[in-house]
């Protein structure tokens, strides 16, 4: 059996009470209820506070370019299909400079876990907007207030149909290590939007602002039912619906026919097109 | 400097025993699969063949060419007379006129208002064929006039276009054997080439194809692209082999995320590749930093066009060797290739693949629209018995606890496959301890920067020697890289023919620069001249700064166009060379 201890302790970078550690806890603990151990799953991250997390935890860790994240985990897992991918980065990170690899990861629906820490700035870089900051969020590089329009994720990957999209809360524990297993158990592209606190450059949404806002989706909430997710999707200044928003099947994107062992010998055969 | 292509006046051919001819059109006509049919038919018959292919950047219209230079040897270079003209537009005639040979003949469609002359084979396609066959009808009286046997014609066009369609392989049949006997009947006489005594079977491939097999036998599993000519056609080769050899091929978004997916790929276990052109690499160049921050293998090909920004995409230019040798922040090692042949793309791919794994870093192969595009018959690559690359993956019983980046002699560490064993994995891009998480310890950095360079000792000592022929100390030694190299070497060997001491040196490998491979030739030679396909002759440049060793005599060209033999030849008379 796999134990919370195997995944080790680590010091961190992270200010303290900081959203990042209750979600850290959140990842340790769903790994353990799945069996996980450290040298079966890859973590596969960008550039960020957030991107540091699998530095955090005892396990195979590509940490790789900013933004970029989406697309080694796609390689990799092509690459390695027996390998279990966990995609662990920012807004930033993921929505931002990544969003381009964001659509193109939901549309090809390669198997990866994909967990996004979202607290509506930068840190790392000090407090500049992040693609999900509220209009009019005020920084020392936006005094005016934020002027464009925010990024909404969980409503992006409804649109265009990602098998599974969830959003949680670092404030909610349980919540959250539900919300990772079922991403982990779903197979395709899975989205975990998950809501923190960035308790040095966002003063506006707090984890008091958090936690007031953030509502259950109502049990009744049946999320194969497009429009439904659609509706809640939009849900944000009077409260935040976390669960599972969406989920539907879709074919993975595999390569059954070109896995497994190469065959250059079979070149000579092939070639026989150019004679 | 540069003189444009159809400025020569009238020439005879530069040597005796070859053919040139042209197939004129607009894009969309078939003037690609009249011209492979032709010229496969050609080494079928035994010739020697070398295609060289200009096009516009559009699906429709335009006018392009085709152009098959046949010998009953070997051949090398582009030629830019004609022998044969093959005209599917009417005005094919007039831009093409400028460079028929004394003896040249055209195939001419009556419907162009064309006579029947010496120079003039007048042809009432409409009589011969549907409108939709007309190309047919052309390919198939250029094939009787050059002498080709009907049934290698007729095995040829079904092997090029495939018999799926039993009522179009009747029709295309039926097209051929009415022009065999138009030409029959009409009793012209046979043109060249000269008969040929080569029988073996060999292949006709271009550039790029070659290129995507030799990468194929040095075992690559990964390959991920974002389209770009004259790129793209590396990973349509590759995804015709795909299934049958096991390569994963995947169209990436863009080429930031394809180079990301290569080297995840690669950190899985995969030997990896990207290719691309100028525009796309400037958008990987981050991550080959990445890979090199990782430890990571992947080959990168840049197949070049002239720039800056979109430039010219279907033409051919070698102006990227600067940008490719500095690409990526930082300092690294890394290996660059310059194919100067089919030959070479083949088996310099697979030298890159196995730099890369062993040294575990980007490598790179720099090659060319002109290269890319040339068609060539060459013989068989024993590809049966060449051995794949060994990735230089440590056991699974390294004594733990695990270190990806353990500081060794030599700066390469053992390198795991994560999930395979119980070991962890750990790849940064930040910079890293010896376990691969990231540190702000100074020393660490200073120990790993370290370690990295130390591979490029290695790479040094495994680099390709440049490729010499002529005199050992010539009056006159011509100096090149990548696609030039036929093109230098048949230029040397006319001058050779008029008694003129005259020596090439041909740099298939053009980083690193080891200069005891070839400065005691450059000090050796009357005069140097450095060939190059660009405005600020790079490499002429790049061996200077490497070597002291100053080439001030530069043949450039930069108008999209490939370096012949004969540009050559010209320049040399202007530099007062010859």
């Amino acid at each position: 059996m796999v134990r919370i201890e195997d995944y080790g302790e680590f010091e961190t970078a992270w200010c303290p009470g900081c959203g990042n550690f209750g979600i850290l806890k959140a990842v340790k603990q769903a790994l353990v209820r799945e069996n996980v151990a450290p040298h079966e799953v890859v973590f596969v991250s960008g550039i960020g506070q957030a991107a540091k997390a699998p530095h955090y935890l005892n396990c195979n860790v590509f940490n790789g370019l900013h933004g970029r994240a989406l697309a080694a985990a796609t390689g990799i897992k092509l690459a390695k299909p027996s390998c279990r991918v966990i995609v662990e980065s920012g807004d930033g990170c993921t929505y931002g400079e990544g969003g381009n690899h964001f659509l193109a990861a939901i549309r090809r629906n390669v198997d990866l876990t994909v967990l996004v820490h979202t607290n509506q700035v930068y840190g790392l870089t000090k407090g500049q907007a992040s693609p999900t900051s509220d209009l009019g969020f005020v920084t020392k590089t936006q005094p005016d207030g934020v002027k464009v329009a925010p990024f909404n994720p969980i409503a992006t990957a409804v649109a265009l149909r990602a098998g599974f999209v969830a959003r949680s809360f670092s404030g909610m524990q349980d919540h959250l290590t539900e919300m990772i297993v079922q991403a982990m158990n779903y197979p395709g592209f899975a989205l975990v939007d998950i809501l923190q606190p960035c308790v040095t450059f966002n003063k506006v949404n707090t984890f008091a602002w958090y936690k007031k806002r953030c509502q259950e989706v109502p049990p009744d909430h049946d999320p194969t039912d497009w429009q439904a997710a659609m509706r809640l999707a939009y849900e944000w200044q009077e409260r935040i619906m976390i669960g599972v928003i969406f989920k539907c099947s879709r074919p993975v994107l595999t390569f059954p026919q070109h896995d497994g062992t190469p065959r250059p010998q079979a070149l000579s055969e092939s070639m026989q097109r150019y004679y | 400097m540069a003189v444009p292509y159809h400025a020569g006046k009238k020439r005879d051919r530069m040597t005796s025993d070859d053919f040139s001819i042209l197939i004129g059109g607009e894009a969309g006509q078939g003037l690609v699969t009249a011209g492979t049919i032709l010229a496969k038919a050609l080494m079928r018959s035994g010739l020697g063949v070398l295609v060289t292919q200009s096009y516009e950047s559009r699906i429709r219209g335009g006018h392009n060419t085709f152009a098959i230079r046949c010998a009953p040897r070997p051949v090398i270079a582009p030629r830019e007379t004609v022998d044969l003209l093959l005209a599917l537009t009417g005005d094919t005639v007039g831009i093409h006129q400028g460079q028929m040979t004394a003896r040249g003949r055209m195939i001419v469609d009556t419907a162009h208002g064309a006579a029947e002359s010496d120079s003039c084979v007048a042809v009432p396609f409409k009589e011969l064929a549907d409108k939709r066959m007309f190309t047919m009808a052309a390919t198939g009286v250029a094939a009787a006039l050059l002498g080709l046997e009907r049934t290698l014609m007729g095995q040829t066009v079904n092997d090029v276009l495939g018999t799926k369609h039993p009522e179009l392989t009747e029709a295309n049949q039926k097209v051929l054997t009415d022009a065999y006997e138009w030409v029959g009947q009409n009793g012209f006489p046979k043109l060249g080439p000269p008969s040929a005594r080569n029988r073996s079977r060999r292949m006709l491939m271009d550039g790029n194809e070659a290129l995507a097999a030799g990468a194929i036998s040095a075992g690559v599993r990964f390959c991920s692209y974002y389209p770009m000519t004259p790129g793209s056609s590396i990973m349509q080769a590759m995804i015709t082999h795909a299934k049958h050899v096991g390569v994963m091929v995947e169209q990436a978004e863009d080429e930031i995320a394809a180079i990301n997916m290569a080297i995840g790929a690669s950190y899985a276990g995969a030997p990896s590749m990207v290719s691309t052109s100028g525009g796309g690499f400037a958008l990987m160049v981050e991550g080959v930093s990445l890979a090199a921050m990782t430890e990571t293998p992947v080959v990168v090909v840049v197949a070049q066009r002239p720039g800056p920004a979109t430039g010219l995409p279907t033409r051919t230019e070698q102006a990227d060797l600067e940008f490719v040798l500095h690409s990526g922040h930082g300092e690294f090692p890394r290996a660059l290739f310059a194919p100067g042949d089919v030959e070479e793309c083949f088996h310099l791919t697979r030298k890159a693949f196995e730099l890369s794994e062993k040294y575990q870093g980007p490598m790179f192969v720099l090659t060319d629209q002109f290269l890319a595009d040339s068609l060539r018959s060459a013989e068989p690559f024993d590809a049966a018995n060449l051995q794949t690359v060994a990735p230089l993956i440590a056991s699974a019983d390294v004594p733990g606890p695990y270190k990806r980046y353990a500081i060794t002699d030599a700066g390469v560490s053992p390198r795991l496959v994560p999930c395979e064993t119980p070991h962890l994995v750990i790849a940064d891009s930040d910079e890293h301890d010896e376990e691969g998480h990231l540190t702000e310890d100074l020393g660490i950095r200073v120990r790993m920067v370290d370690k990295r360079l130390r591979k490029g000792r290695g790479i040094c000592g495994e680099v390709v020697r440049p490729g010499h022929t002529g005199d050992d100390s010539p009056d006159l030694l011509l100096v090149g890289w990548g696609s030039t190299k036929g093109s230098m070497e048949e230029a040397a060997a006319v001058l050779r023919g008029r008694g003129q001491s005259v020596g090439t040196l041909h740099f298939s490998q053009v980083w690193p620069l080891v200069g005891d491979l070839f400065v005691p030739q450059l000090e050796k030679a009357g005069q140097v001249v450095c060939i190059e396909s660009n405005a600020t002759a790079q490499f002429a440049r790049l061996i200077r700064r490497e070597t002291g060793f100053h080439i001030s005599r530069r043949i450039l060209r930069y108008d999209g166009l490939p370096i012949t033999p004969e540009y050559i030849l010209r320049e040399l008379e202007a530099l007062e060379c010859t």
